[in-house]
């Protein structure tokens, strides 16, 4: 494409832009002569480049808004909604034009005869009373003077984004140089040469700096279309809204502002579609008419915060727990426990929406999650605060780039590896892994305890199938993964770097453990982690969601005692299953069946320093006894009384509240329910522990007697 | 797409093989290679590219032939392909060459092979490079999970 067609692409959608945020500021504020003048001068340069390079559709669509902006400024037209909503119509027609004429070159066949129609009869309806009937008339009279052009030229140039990324790929080739040329004249004694090559670091650094700035843009150019967007919106659910927007100057990342503007996006149409309520209702709730929507940006250590406030309606949490419960993301039980802040974090989970309707502009139930998605990807953060009836405000905190990222280097068979610092949580050295805590097997996958936790373990040698010896590893990296942690062990930790972040060539995409390359300071290109991956990849999400669950119930027990349990669920030989109370479940082991020892015609264990009794499913039951090295055993306590049950498997963690039906009828068994559309036998702790301590051995009974 | 008159050749093990040279970026005689776990056995692995990360291509293991030797460093053409830079990794580069008049012996030789011309004394293989260093959708591309 030309050269000068490009400039002209470039320039009108700057004109577009100033264009539709002085219409709907004229909305607020009739009449403003200077305003208009702008607006005037901003359609008359589209216009007349248009003729110049032969776009006649184009220049139609300029001239006949033109020639409304010109009635509006002489006063021939009155201003009135319907007006300005035509005009943004044009404003939209210009950019749908200009974007034919970007992608192929020229304007399409697109028909805007009937837009152009209704435009012109704005001017009959204004102009009727006065009696003259003048289409384009503020046309003839024609823009006297142009003075404004001086934006043209400036100190502002514009760059391609390419080209801006080419320089942030050389400017850290340079300083891969730069290091090489510091450790080569470090060993060469030459003050002549040091003393230049100090020079080149300085300078090198100072390049670094400039490109990161380059790449620097406000935050007021992603949202320099929500004013056009608020109108459109509260004009479409009937209601009045005041935007504020507070910071627009505020900087960050090219990247970050491109990733910030759809999160922004959904965060406006929910606080008008479901925020802020009609002005009815507004007047009779005792506030203005008109709700007050803020857009509010500034810097804070180290990253920037977005605030929206609305001071509409709030978010109703019954609403949002009915909704829920209808929508079936929760389960009844898990409803009546949770906190506020709970309840309010559900409008961000996918597929929710308390809209009764489906409109238009929302409810879906797609949007605030999207938003959290949006900005969780970039490594931010969302949270809201909500109080029922004065409105509501979501907070967005992002990284100020996402070019450089910080990340720790480690090692493993002898490749490195980068982890990023917003993963990390710690880092364990693994000669703590003493006999008193050793790697265990938790359903059979390795797991460490680290104060308290179970945390799965990785060995990334094994994961990645990086070949050489096996090793043992001498470190756990502990990373976090939302809620989750999981612990990798990694031979070497080498070092921290800032890097940049590459994406992945095309035939490297499809493997999930790797969020990216990089290239280091000393030139070697290194593949950067993601927990994510790597957690799928092991097949950890199972064993994480079962543990999880059992962290959250076990301070949850500790805390109000809630209608709902934790139900352990397991298996017998012959596959029936069974379950336990959580709660009286201490710990799950695997015991070497060599350990086990009889004492007084019983099988006991050795554990924690006291003879466990050990009872099995097997015999309880009369189901046969598989031979195997290692037995799964649960290990029950209560008041002071432990006991091992010795099961086929642990199948998993169910929480719910259990109905029992089909009451007990031997005393091992409370009686069956469904956990989960599952049917389980319930055991009774109280009768397996005092089976356990009672002398008279494991008695057989009949299940079903 | 229109036959390309001049090919930059290479060879790989004994074998004589060509790109249309238009393709051909440069070619980097034996750069540090970062292997990538889990990856199809034919991806050698990423190599820096003056700032820039290319994949690189086992070129001999892509099209299925003998192991190649792990020293010497085997040098890297660096190819543009679907708008991204790809390396391959071959024996040795050869020079351009320009192909003769009427010296197309045969087209298609196999997925990988668009065609195969007469040269004097030898042949020279055009690879497909869509298909080479494509997303590797056909062929032996293989997606590794767990």
């Amino acid at each position: 494409m030309e050269e000068i067609v490009k400039e002209f692409l470039a320039e009108s959608a700057e004109g577009l832009d100033l264009l539709e945020r002085d219409l709907v500021e004229l909305e607020r504020d009739p009449g403003s002569r200077e305003r208009l003048d702008e607006m005037f001068r901003a359609v008359h340069t589209i216009k007349g480049s248009s003729g110049m390079l032969g776009y006649p559709r184009l220049e139609s669509v300029a001239h006949a808004s033109e020639g409304l902006l010109g009635g509006l400024r002489d006063g021939k037209l009155a201003q009135n909604p319907a007006l300005i909503s035509g005009l943004l119509a044009m404003v939209d027609a210009i950019r749908a034009l200009l974007k034919a004429i970007e992608l192929t070159g020229n304007e399409g066949d697109a028909d805007y005869a009937a837009l152009l129609l209704s435009l012109k009869d704005h001017f009959r309806i204004a102009a009727a009373p006065a009696g003259t009937v003048v289409i384009g008339a503020a046309h003839e009279s024609g823009p006297p003077d142009l003075p404004s052009e001086k934006r043209v030229g400036g100190s502002k140039i514009r760059v391609d984004a390419s080209l801006l990324n080419q320089m942030m790929d050389l400017a850290g080739e340079l300083i891969l140089a730069r290091n090489q040329t510091l450790r080569l004249t470090a060993s060469r004694n030459d003050s002549g040469m040091l003393s230049a090559a100090q020079r080149l670091k300085r300078v090198t650094t100072d390049v670094q700096t400039a490109v990161m700035k380059v790449r620097l843009q406000a935050i007021g150019s992603v949202w320099s279309n929500l004013p056009r967007l608020a109108r459109d919106l509260s004009l479409s659910c009937g209601k009045q809204v005041i935007l504020e927007m507070e910071g627009s100057e505020t900087e960050l990342d090219r990247g970050m502002v491109e990733a910030v503007k759809d999160p922004l996006t959904h965060i406006l149409r929910n606080a008008i579609d479901h925020g802020i309520e009609t002005p009815e209702q507004r007047t009779r709730a005792g506030k203005t008419a008109a709700g007050h929507l803020r857009f509010r940006a500034y810097h804070r250590e180290g990253r920037v915060h977005v605030e929206v406030s609305d001071d509409g309606a709030g978010i109703n949490l019954a609403r949002v727990r009915q909704c829920a419960l209808e929508r079936g993301l929760i389960t009844p039980e898990r409803a009546a426990e949770m906190s506020e802040p709970e309840l309010s974090w559900l409008v961000f989970s996918p597929g929710f929406s308390t809209a009764e309707k489906v409109t238009s502009v929302s409810g879906r139930g797609v949007g605030l999650d999207v938003v959290r998605t949006n900005i969780e990807k970039i490594g931010g953060t969302v949270d809201l605060k909500s109080v029922i009836g004065e409105g509501t405000t979501v907070r967005i905190k992002i990284p100020l780039t996402l070019a450089v990222v910080p990340v720790l280097i480690v090692g493993s068979a002898g490749q490195r590896f980068a982890i990023p610092q917003v993963n990390l949580a710690e880092v364990v050295r693994l000669e703590a892994v003493s006999e008193a805590n050793p790697i265990e097997k938790f359903c059979g996958a390795p797991v460490y305890r680290l104060r308290e936790r179970i945390l799965p373990l990785c060995f990334l040698d094994r994961t990645l199938r990086l070949g050489g010896e096996t090793s043992a590893g001498a470190f756990i990296v502990v990373m976090q993964a939302g809620a989750y942690q999981i612990g990798l062990v990694v031979d070497a930790i080498h070092d921290t770097e800032e890097i940049v972040v590459k994406p992945l060539g095309q035939h490297l995409k499809a493997i999930a453990c790797f969020a990216g390359a990089a290239i280091l300071g000393d030139g070697q290109v290194v593949l950067i982690l993601d927990v994510a991956g790597l957690m799928q990849l092991t097949g950890l999400n199972t064993l994480m969601r079962v543990l999880h669950s059992r962290q959250t119930t076990d301070a949850k027990s500790a805390g109000n005692r809630s209608k709902t349990q934790s139900w352990l669920v397991f298996r017998g030989a012959l596959g029936s299953r069974f379950a336990l109370p959580l709660r009286a479940v201490a710990r799950l082991e695997e015991i070497p069946a060599e350990r086990i020892e009889r004492s007084a015609g019983r099988e006991v264990v050795p554990y924690g320093g006291e003879i466990m009794p050990l009872l099995r499913l097997s015999q309880l039951f009369q189901e046969p006894e598989p031979e195997r090295e290692v037995l799964p055993v649960v290990v029950l306590r209560e008041s002071g009384h432990s006991a091992g049950l010795v099961v086929d498997s642990i199948e998993d963690i169910v929480e719910g509240v259990v109905e029992l039906r089909d009451r007990a009828h031997g005393d091992l068994l409370e009686g069956a329910a469904v956990i989960r559309a599952m049917v389980a036998d319930v055991l009774s702790v109280n009768s397996l522990l005092a089976r356990a301590q009672g002398g008279s051995g494991p008695k057989t009974m009949d299940r079903n007697g | 797409m229109a036959v390309p008159h001049r090919f930059c050749s290479f060879y790989l093990d004994e074998l004589w093989f060509g790109l249309n040279v238009e393709s051909v970026q440069e070619a980097l005689p034996s750069p540090a290679i970062t292997p990538v776990p889990l990856a199809p056995e034919w991806i050698a692995g990423l190599v820096n590219l003056r700032g820039q990360i290319v994949t690189a291509i086992d070129l001999g293991r892509r099209l299925g032939l003998a192991e190649r030797p792990a020293l010497p460093p085997p040098p890297l053409l660096v190819v543009r392909c679907e708008d991204s830079l790809v390396g391959l990794l071959v024996t040795r580069v050869d020079k351009i060459v320009e192909r003769l008049e009427g010296g197309l012996e045969t087209t298609a030789l196999g997925e990988l092979v668009a065609a195969v011309y007469k040269f004097p004394g030898r042949l020279l293989h055009v690879l497909d490079l869509d298909r080479v260093a494509g997303d590797g959708k056909e062929a032996s591309y293989e997606m590794v999970v767990k």
